[in-house]
Protein backbone atom coordinates (compact mmCIF):
# COMPACT_ATOMS: atom_id res chain seq x y z
CA UNK A 1 0.00 0.00 0.00
CA UNK A 2 2.98 2.51 1.01
CA UNK A 3 4.59 1.57 -2.32
CA UNK A 4 1.49 2.13 -4.07
CA UNK A 5 1.19 5.78 -2.53
CA UNK A 6 4.42 6.53 -3.27
CA UNK A 7 4.76 5.33 -6.66
CA UNK A 8 1.40 7.17 -7.35
CA UNK A 9 2.97 10.75 -5.29
CA UNK A 10 3.85 11.91 -8.70
CA UNK A 11 0.78 11.77 -10.39
CA UNK A 12 -0.96 13.44 -6.85
CA UNK A 13 1.00 16.24 -6.92
CA UNK A 14 0.44 16.97 -10.95
CA UNK A 15 -3.12 16.97 -10.47
CA UNK A 16 -3.00 19.10 -7.70
CA UNK A 17 -0.77 21.61 -9.73
CA UNK A 18 -3.31 21.43 -13.23
CA UNK A 19 -6.50 21.71 -10.74
CA UNK A 20 -5.37 25.26 -9.15
CA UNK A 21 -4.06 26.37 -12.37
CA UNK A 22 -7.91 25.20 -13.56
CA UNK A 23 -9.01 27.66 -10.94
CA UNK A 24 -6.58 30.33 -11.33
CA UNK A 25 -7.92 30.72 -15.27
CA UNK A 26 -11.80 30.10 -14.25
CA UNK A 27 -11.27 32.82 -11.92
CA UNK A 28 -9.55 35.10 -14.68
CA UNK A 29 -11.99 34.18 -17.28
CA UNK A 30 -15.33 34.47 -15.08
CA UNK A 31 -14.38 37.87 -13.82
CA UNK A 32 -13.33 38.82 -17.66
CA UNK A 33 -17.15 37.55 -18.31
CA UNK A 34 -18.82 39.23 -15.47
CA UNK A 35 -17.85 42.94 -17.35
CA UNK A 36 -18.40 41.77 -20.69
CA UNK A 37 -21.81 40.32 -20.55
CA UNK A 38 -24.69 42.66 -20.71
CA UNK A 39 -27.48 40.49 -19.15
CA UNK A 40 -27.92 40.83 -15.66
CA UNK A 41 -28.77 36.94 -15.14
CA UNK A 42 -25.55 35.99 -16.94
CA UNK A 43 -23.45 38.31 -14.91
CA UNK A 44 -24.50 36.35 -11.83
CA UNK A 45 -24.11 33.51 -13.16
CA UNK A 46 -20.65 34.07 -14.01
CA UNK A 47 -19.73 35.57 -10.91
CA UNK A 48 -20.99 32.25 -9.57
CA UNK A 49 -17.95 30.63 -11.14
CA UNK A 50 -15.40 33.44 -10.50
CA UNK A 51 -16.62 33.33 -6.47
CA UNK A 52 -16.38 29.53 -6.77
CA UNK A 53 -13.07 29.20 -8.17
CA UNK A 54 -11.52 32.08 -5.99
CA UNK A 55 -12.85 29.80 -3.07
CA UNK A 56 -11.17 27.02 -4.87
CA UNK A 57 -8.28 29.42 -4.69
CA UNK A 58 -8.45 29.35 -1.01
CA UNK A 59 -8.74 25.71 -0.61
CA UNK A 60 -5.45 25.60 -2.33
CA UNK A 61 -4.01 28.44 -0.40
CA UNK A 62 -4.22 26.21 2.88
CA UNK A 63 -7.53 28.09 4.13
CA UNK A 64 -9.81 25.20 4.43
CA UNK A 65 -12.19 27.20 6.68
CA UNK A 66 -12.26 30.31 4.48
CA UNK A 67 -13.44 28.31 1.66
CA UNK A 68 -16.45 26.90 3.15
CA UNK A 69 -16.99 30.38 4.52
CA UNK A 70 -17.02 31.73 0.99
CA UNK A 71 -19.08 28.99 -0.88
CA UNK A 72 -21.92 29.36 2.24
CA UNK A 73 -21.81 33.18 2.55
CA UNK A 74 -21.02 34.14 -1.13
CA UNK A 75 -22.30 31.70 -3.56
CA UNK A 76 -25.14 30.02 -0.99
CA UNK A 77 -26.11 33.81 0.30
CA UNK A 78 -24.89 36.30 -1.55
CA UNK A 79 -25.62 35.75 -5.18
CA UNK A 80 -28.97 34.26 -4.41
CA UNK A 81 -29.71 37.68 -3.22
CA UNK A 82 -28.57 39.34 -5.40
CA UNK A 83 -30.80 37.28 -8.07
CA UNK A 84 -33.61 38.09 -5.92
CA UNK A 85 -32.81 41.46 -6.49
CA UNK A 86 -32.70 40.76 -10.43
CA UNK A 87 -35.85 39.03 -9.91
CA UNK A 88 -37.84 41.83 -8.06
CA UNK A 89 -36.42 44.91 -10.38
CA UNK A 90 -36.63 43.35 -14.27
CA UNK A 91 -38.70 45.98 -15.96
CA UNK A 92 -39.28 43.45 -19.02
CA UNK A 93 -38.19 40.08 -20.50
CA UNK A 94 -35.21 41.90 -22.48
CA UNK A 95 -33.70 44.34 -19.97
CA UNK A 96 -30.19 45.22 -21.29
CA UNK A 97 -28.73 48.66 -20.76
CA UNK A 98 -25.79 49.06 -23.06
CA UNK A 99 -23.40 51.41 -22.21
CA UNK A 100 -22.25 53.68 -25.16
CA UNK A 101 -19.48 52.35 -27.36
CA UNK A 102 -17.27 55.15 -26.21
CA UNK A 103 -17.65 54.45 -22.48
CA UNK A 104 -16.64 51.18 -23.28
CA UNK A 105 -13.64 51.98 -24.87
CA UNK A 106 -12.60 54.22 -22.41
CA UNK A 107 -12.94 52.33 -19.77
CA UNK A 108 -11.08 49.34 -21.95
CA UNK A 109 -8.49 51.55 -22.24
CA UNK A 110 -8.08 52.69 -18.38
CA UNK A 111 -8.63 49.23 -16.88
CA UNK A 112 -5.96 47.78 -19.19
CA UNK A 113 -3.46 50.46 -17.83
CA UNK A 114 -4.53 50.06 -13.99
CA UNK A 115 -4.08 46.39 -15.06
CA UNK A 116 -0.85 47.15 -16.52
CA UNK A 117 0.68 49.17 -13.14
CA UNK A 118 -1.04 46.59 -11.06
CA UNK A 119 1.14 43.55 -12.76
CA UNK A 120 4.40 45.52 -13.13
CA UNK A 121 4.37 46.33 -9.69
CA UNK A 122 3.31 42.52 -8.45
CA UNK A 123 6.33 41.28 -10.49
CA UNK A 124 8.88 44.10 -9.53
CA UNK A 125 8.42 44.10 -6.05
CA UNK A 126 10.24 41.22 -3.53
CA UNK A 127 7.45 40.73 -1.79
CA UNK A 128 10.07 38.99 0.92
CA UNK A 129 12.77 40.77 2.00
CA UNK A 130 14.70 38.06 2.62
CA UNK A 131 14.62 37.20 -1.03
CA UNK A 132 13.12 33.77 -2.01
CA UNK A 133 9.52 33.50 -0.49
CA UNK A 134 8.91 30.16 0.78
CA UNK A 135 5.93 29.17 2.62
CA UNK A 136 5.71 29.20 6.31
CA UNK A 137 4.10 26.31 7.85
CA UNK A 138 1.51 26.99 10.71
CA UNK A 139 2.95 26.80 14.02
CA UNK A 140 2.49 24.64 16.93
CA UNK A 141 -0.82 24.35 17.79
CA UNK A 142 -2.18 23.86 14.29
CA UNK A 143 0.30 22.61 11.78
CA UNK A 144 -0.25 22.54 8.06
CA UNK A 145 -0.76 18.64 7.76
CA UNK A 146 -3.70 18.54 9.47
CA UNK A 147 -5.20 21.30 6.93
CA UNK A 148 -7.49 22.78 9.25
CA UNK A 149 -7.15 26.32 10.32
CA UNK A 150 -10.53 25.88 12.11
CA UNK A 151 -10.11 25.38 15.67
CA UNK A 152 -7.04 28.12 15.58
CA UNK A 153 -9.71 30.78 13.49
CA UNK A 154 -12.28 30.34 16.48
CA UNK A 155 -9.66 30.63 19.02
CA UNK A 156 -8.46 33.98 17.78
CA UNK A 157 -12.48 35.35 17.12
CA UNK A 158 -12.40 34.78 21.00
CA UNK A 159 -8.85 36.42 21.34
CA UNK A 160 -6.61 33.73 22.17
CA UNK A 161 -3.90 33.12 19.54
CA UNK A 162 -2.12 29.71 20.55
CA UNK A 163 -1.01 29.99 17.02
CA UNK A 164 1.33 32.94 18.10
CA UNK A 165 2.06 32.19 21.69
CA UNK A 166 2.96 28.81 21.70
CA UNK A 167 6.55 27.85 20.99
CA UNK A 168 7.81 31.12 21.12
CA UNK A 169 10.02 33.63 23.68
CA UNK A 170 8.81 36.72 23.95
CA UNK A 171 7.32 37.17 26.14
CA UNK A 172 4.37 39.47 24.73
CA UNK A 173 1.18 37.59 23.98
CA UNK A 174 -0.59 37.53 20.27
CA UNK A 175 -3.33 40.02 19.61
CA UNK A 176 -6.90 38.20 19.47
CA UNK A 177 -9.85 39.75 17.44
CA UNK A 178 -12.93 39.45 19.98
CA UNK A 179 -13.52 43.32 20.04
CA UNK A 180 -14.07 43.23 16.23
CA UNK A 181 -15.57 40.23 16.42
CA UNK A 182 -18.24 41.49 18.80
CA UNK A 183 -18.68 45.04 16.54
CA UNK A 184 -19.06 42.70 13.49
CA UNK A 185 -22.21 41.10 15.10
CA UNK A 186 -23.71 44.31 16.35
CA UNK A 187 -22.75 45.98 12.58
CA UNK A 188 -24.73 42.91 11.14
CA UNK A 189 -27.76 43.20 13.57
CA UNK A 190 -28.00 46.88 12.85
CA UNK A 191 -27.27 46.03 8.93
CA UNK A 192 -29.71 43.37 9.04
CA UNK A 193 -32.82 46.06 10.51
CA UNK A 194 -31.92 48.50 8.63
CA UNK A 195 -32.35 46.58 5.00
CA UNK A 196 -35.35 45.13 6.55
CA UNK A 197 -36.68 48.51 6.89
CA UNK A 198 -35.46 50.04 3.42
CA UNK A 199 -36.77 47.41 1.64
CA UNK A 200 -40.16 46.89 3.04
CA UNK A 201 -43.02 46.76 0.91
CA UNK A 202 -44.82 49.92 1.11
CA UNK A 203 -48.37 50.76 1.17
CA UNK A 204 -49.20 53.26 -1.61
CA UNK A 205 -51.36 55.82 0.18
CA UNK A 206 -54.57 56.45 -1.73
CA UNK A 207 -55.11 60.77 -2.21
CA UNK A 208 -57.31 61.87 0.17
CA UNK A 209 -61.00 62.58 -0.96
CA UNK A 210 -62.15 65.58 -1.88
CA UNK B 1 4.07 22.15 -14.78
CA UNK B 2 5.02 24.52 -12.60
CA UNK B 3 3.35 25.40 -9.13
CA UNK B 4 1.79 28.46 -8.54
CA UNK B 5 3.18 30.77 -6.33
CA UNK B 6 2.20 33.98 -4.40
CA UNK B 7 2.86 36.25 -7.97
CA UNK B 8 -0.08 34.18 -9.81
CA UNK B 9 -2.13 34.37 -7.01
CA UNK B 10 -1.35 38.22 -6.66
CA UNK B 11 -1.90 38.57 -10.31
CA UNK B 12 -5.23 37.26 -10.39
CA UNK B 13 -6.44 39.28 -7.36
CA UNK B 14 -5.19 42.39 -9.81
CA UNK B 15 -7.47 41.09 -12.87
CA UNK B 16 -10.39 40.71 -10.32
CA UNK B 17 -10.19 43.91 -8.93
CA UNK B 18 -9.58 45.55 -12.40
CA UNK B 19 -13.18 43.90 -13.52
CA UNK B 20 -14.78 45.05 -10.38
CA UNK B 21 -13.67 48.44 -10.89
CA UNK B 22 -14.72 48.42 -14.51
CA UNK B 23 -17.87 46.67 -13.55
CA UNK B 24 -18.86 49.52 -11.59
CA UNK B 25 -17.86 52.13 -13.85
CA UNK B 26 -19.72 51.25 -16.68
CA UNK B 27 -22.55 48.87 -15.79
CA UNK B 28 -25.62 51.12 -15.72
CA UNK B 29 -27.80 48.56 -13.89
CA UNK B 30 -27.28 48.66 -10.26
CA UNK B 31 -27.19 45.16 -9.61
CA UNK B 32 -24.30 45.09 -12.08
CA UNK B 33 -22.46 47.45 -9.92
CA UNK B 34 -23.08 45.70 -6.67
CA UNK B 35 -21.81 42.69 -8.28
CA UNK B 36 -18.58 44.88 -9.31
CA UNK B 37 -18.20 45.74 -5.85
CA UNK B 38 -18.28 41.93 -4.88
CA UNK B 39 -15.30 41.43 -7.44
CA UNK B 40 -13.20 43.97 -5.97
CA UNK B 41 -14.15 42.71 -2.09
CA UNK B 42 -13.00 39.01 -3.19
CA UNK B 43 -9.30 40.64 -5.29
CA UNK B 44 -8.70 41.73 -1.77
CA UNK B 45 -9.21 38.72 -0.13
CA UNK B 46 -7.46 36.93 -2.02
CA UNK B 47 -4.48 39.04 -1.44
CA UNK B 48 -5.04 38.31 2.05
CA UNK B 49 -5.18 34.88 1.76
CA UNK B 50 -1.94 34.94 -0.53
CA UNK B 51 0.05 36.72 1.88
CA UNK B 52 -1.44 34.82 4.42
CA UNK B 53 0.00 31.54 3.12
CA UNK B 54 3.57 32.94 1.79
CA UNK B 55 4.53 35.50 4.60
CA UNK B 56 5.16 36.04 8.12
CA UNK B 57 1.54 37.91 7.99
CA UNK B 58 0.13 34.35 8.90
CA UNK B 59 -3.49 33.77 10.36
CA UNK B 60 -4.42 37.36 11.36
CA UNK B 61 -4.73 37.94 6.79
CA UNK B 62 -7.15 34.79 7.31
CA UNK B 63 -9.15 35.99 9.89
CA UNK B 64 -9.26 39.76 8.21
CA UNK B 65 -10.76 37.95 4.78
CA UNK B 66 -13.17 35.98 6.95
CA UNK B 67 -14.35 39.76 8.55
CA UNK B 68 -14.17 41.24 4.46
CA UNK B 69 -16.87 38.31 3.64
CA UNK B 70 -18.81 39.36 6.91
CA UNK B 71 -18.89 42.60 5.98
CA UNK B 72 -19.15 41.95 2.22
CA UNK B 73 -22.72 40.18 2.96
CA UNK B 74 -23.68 42.93 5.05
CA UNK B 75 -23.28 45.55 2.56
CA UNK B 76 -25.02 43.24 -0.14
CA UNK B 77 -28.00 43.30 2.22
CA UNK B 78 -28.20 47.25 2.72
CA UNK B 79 -27.09 47.81 -1.07
CA UNK B 80 -29.70 45.46 -2.40
CA UNK B 81 -32.17 47.10 0.18
CA UNK B 82 -31.26 50.71 -1.19
CA UNK B 83 -31.42 49.18 -4.76
CA UNK B 84 -35.15 47.96 -4.39
CA UNK B 85 -35.95 51.47 -2.61
CA UNK B 86 -34.95 53.01 -6.00
CA UNK B 87 -36.73 50.76 -8.45
CA UNK B 88 -40.04 51.57 -6.01
CA UNK B 89 -39.13 55.65 -6.61
CA UNK B 90 -38.30 55.49 -10.27
CA UNK B 91 -39.67 52.27 -11.72
CA UNK B 92 -36.21 51.24 -13.31
CA UNK B 93 -33.13 49.85 -11.77
CA UNK B 94 -30.77 52.09 -14.15
CA UNK B 95 -28.75 54.87 -11.86
CA UNK B 96 -28.21 56.98 -14.62
CA UNK B 97 -32.12 58.10 -13.93
CA UNK B 98 -30.99 58.77 -10.19
CA UNK B 99 -30.40 62.59 -11.04
CA UNK B 100 -32.37 64.72 -9.30
CA UNK B 101 -29.56 66.03 -7.30
CA UNK B 102 -27.95 67.23 -10.54
CA UNK B 103 -27.64 71.10 -10.55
Amino acid sequence: MEIVKSALEPLFSLIHAGSVWAFVLATIGAAVAVVLSQNVVRMAFWLIIALGSTAGLFFALDADFLGAAQLLVYVGGTLVLLVFGVMLTASGPFMQMKTSPGEGVLAGFIGFSLLGLLATSVCTVAWDPHGAVAPIAAAGYNPAEEGNTTRALGMSLLGLRPDKDLGQENARPGTGYLLPFEVASVHLLVVLVGAAYLARAKRRQAPPAL
Amino acid sequence: MPAVELDVYLFVAAVLFVCGAVCMATKRNAIGVLMGVELVLNGANLNFVAFARYTALGLDGQVIALFVIVLAAAEAAVALAIALSFYNNHLTIDVDRGNELHG
